[in-house]
């Protein structure tokens, strides 16, 4: 158990804010400087149940490339900010306090940031994993447009996303990732099929399964994609 | 036979509690896990996500609340949502991401914080 603990500890100082060292293959970097952090094939769900969600450290990446935007990826990975305000489990990432619960800062593990080099080769790799190309071929969306208005209404009110997303910088829920800059970090057949069914994603989400239909699946995408263009 | 009976209904009554316990601590598990970004890491509905939402979360704490509220209710306001007992939508419904034991459990939980607690 000890031991254990010093190789997490090894691993998370390995992983601050110095770049990594790069290894032989991207492959063989990400193996042994990511997957501590990020299931890189499916989890047995099944088996390991919900603990799987507790100990979960960051998103899985086994479908990686059925997700992301590289050219987002590749920025990101060289310039890591914050997506997920309060971490990956919030739970574990929250104390309490008088009026509500606050994130605690310390509880919040940073990812490390990679040079230009280590970030194309990681990105190149990563949009390799594709364990859901089942599920993007089977998604139909296709961009369309809304009224600002009519989306806003739709995220909040109609469908109370905004109770863990935010949808602009400083307003809305702090559970969730982030939606202000989702068009930019991820695909749009990715988005849809998400919000329409994130268990077949991940069956441990923190998302609810909510049964939208396809235009209701739509009108939020296409919400995402007004709020993602406008963002700098 | 007698004597068999009164074996079998001795170790079915001992069972009781056990079982109960086991659903809290699962309630209790999957609750820190689903519940807690709105209602609290200590079920006050004082959860992280409490300045941005319209409504504020049961408290689960609250015993003439919860007691007002069937086993059945609150089943269906995990498993369908908030809306499906008149209440808000920011109330997600859990019914695609968790069975029917998960969500019993996540009601013995409920149950426990409300009015086994001695609050």
């Amino acid at each position: 158990m000890k031991q254990g603990i010093l190789w997490a500890a090894l691993i998370l100082v390995g992983l601050g804010s110095a770049p990594v060292a790069l290894a032989a293959g991207a492959e063989e970097l990400v193996r042994t400087e990511c997957a501590a952090c990020h299931a890189l094939e499916r989890p047995d769900y099944e088996a390991l149940g919900i603990q799987e969600r507790i100990d979960r450290k960051g998103p899985p990446l086994y479908y990686a490339g059925n997700k992301f935007q590289p050219e987002w990826l590749e920025s990101w990975l060289q310039n890591p900010t914050r997506l997920r305000p309060a971490g990956i489990f919030p739970a574990a990432a929250v104390k309490e306090s008088e009026e509500f619960d606050v994130i605690d800062p310390d509880k919040l593990i940073e990812h490390p940031a990679l040079t230009a080099e280590q970030a194309s080769e990681v990105a190149t790799y990563l949009m390799s994993l594709r364990h859901h190309d089942d599920l993007i071929a089977a998604n139909t969306y296709e961009p369309g447009t809304i009224a600002k208005r009519m989306g806003q209404l739709n995220f909040s009110k109609f469908n109370g996303c905004d109770a863990c997303h935010s949808d602009e910088p400083g307003y809305g829920g702090l559970s969730g990732p982030e939606l202000y800059t989702a068009w930019q970090r991820l695909q749009p057949a990715f988005i849809a099929s998400f919000i329409a069914d994130p268990v077949a994603w991940d069956p441990h989400t923190l998302m609810p399964k909510s049964g939208l239909n396809e235009g209701a699946v739509a009108r939020l995408t296409n919400y995402l994609k007004l709020i993602g263009e406008e963002q700098p | 036979m007698k004597k068999s009976l009164l074996m079998a209904a001795t170790l079915a009554l001992g069972c009781i509690p056990l079982a109960y316990a086991d659903d809290v601590a699962r309630g209790e598990k999957l609750y820190n896990v689903y519940c807690v970004q709105c209602h609290g890491l200590s079920g006050h509905g004082d959860g992280v996500n409490v300045p941005a939402l319209s409504v504020q979360p049961r408290n689960h704490h609250d015993t003439a609340e919860m007691t007002a509220r069937s086993d059945e209710e609150l089943f269906k306001a995990v498993k369908h949502g908030g809306k499906s007992i008149n209440k808000s939508v920011l109330m997600p419904a859990w019914g695609g991401n968790l069975d029917d034991d998960d969500i019993h459990a996540l009601v013995s939980h409920m149950r426990n914080l409300c009015c086994r607690n001695g609050e």
